[in-house]
């Protein structure tokens, strides 16, 4: 998947929990969920398994932590969808 | 961990604490009464010379028979030497009967998801008669403080 479809799939996901509709408009891959879209930690954790549900992936605890930016996310998206298909 | 022994770490006291008996739990949800003193001192302005059981108070009741009991239930299992602390985060509940003074409800929970420290709980709460006056989801995060 092209990185631009997948800040295309973030956005989607993110916008319900997302408070900050400017920051949301301009969502970028540097973007903060916390301090840029004003996200919650509550939140945060249907983002996390939102992510999990669209891409059939899971996110460990440790990805969880890791998971602040729109980039990190990226990241751990297309690791977790790489380790899946080699199996 | 019994239900005594969760009834006993609750953080709330009286004129706050809204749990009774704590009658089942288990990993997948919670089950337990809790009877409105006709007495309680919100009564005498909700409403003024007609007393009706508050929606937050009820939701309240959902909320410490259903998502902390539970809390202290599912983290209790992994982290003896720590201390259940559950943080309400979002609510979503339906009302569909008045609840008058010195009724006896009971609140059923059934966990929807405990993952990342957050609980989310589909919770129901019923009359003496078995009728559904109130039901929704509500969501927590479980942290910890040393005991």
């Amino acid at each position: 998947m092209e990185k631009e479809e997948l800040i295309n799939e973030l956005t989607i996901i993110v916008s319900p929990y997302a408070q900050d509709a400017e920051a949301l408009a301009h969502i970028q891959e540097d973007t903060d969920f916390i301090r840029d879209l004003k996200i919650n930690s509550a939140n945060l954790v249907d983002v996390v398994l939102d992510v999990e549900e669209k891409f059939g992936i899971e996110i460990d605890n440790d990805s969880m932590a890791r998971m602040l930016t729109v980039k990190a996310a990226i990241r751990i998206i297309e690791e977790k969808l790489a380790a899946g298909a080699g199996k | 961990m019994t239900a005594q022994e969760i009834v006993s770490k609750l953080p709330y006291s009286k004129p706050f604490l809204f749990v009774d008996e704590l009658l089942h739990i288990d990993e997948n949800g919670s089950t337990g009464t809790f009877t409105y003193d006709k007495d309680l001192d919100f009564y005498k302005g909700h409403f003024k010379d007609s007393p009706v059981t508050p929606g937050v108070i009820m939701t309240e009741t959902m909320a410490q028979i259903g998502l902390v009991c539970l809390g202290i239930y599912l983290y209790g299992d992994s982290n003896a030497e720590m201390k259940a602390h559950v943080m309400l985060t979002s609510v979503a509940v339906d009302f569909m009967k008045p609840v008058f003074p010195g009724e006896k409800v009971t609140v059923t929970a059934e966990k929807v998801y405990f993952r990342f420290k957050k609980l989310n709980c589909n919770v129901v709460m019923t009359n003496e008669a078995g009728e559904t006056v109130c039901k929704g989801n509500i969501s927590g995060m479980v942290t910890a403080k040393l005991q």
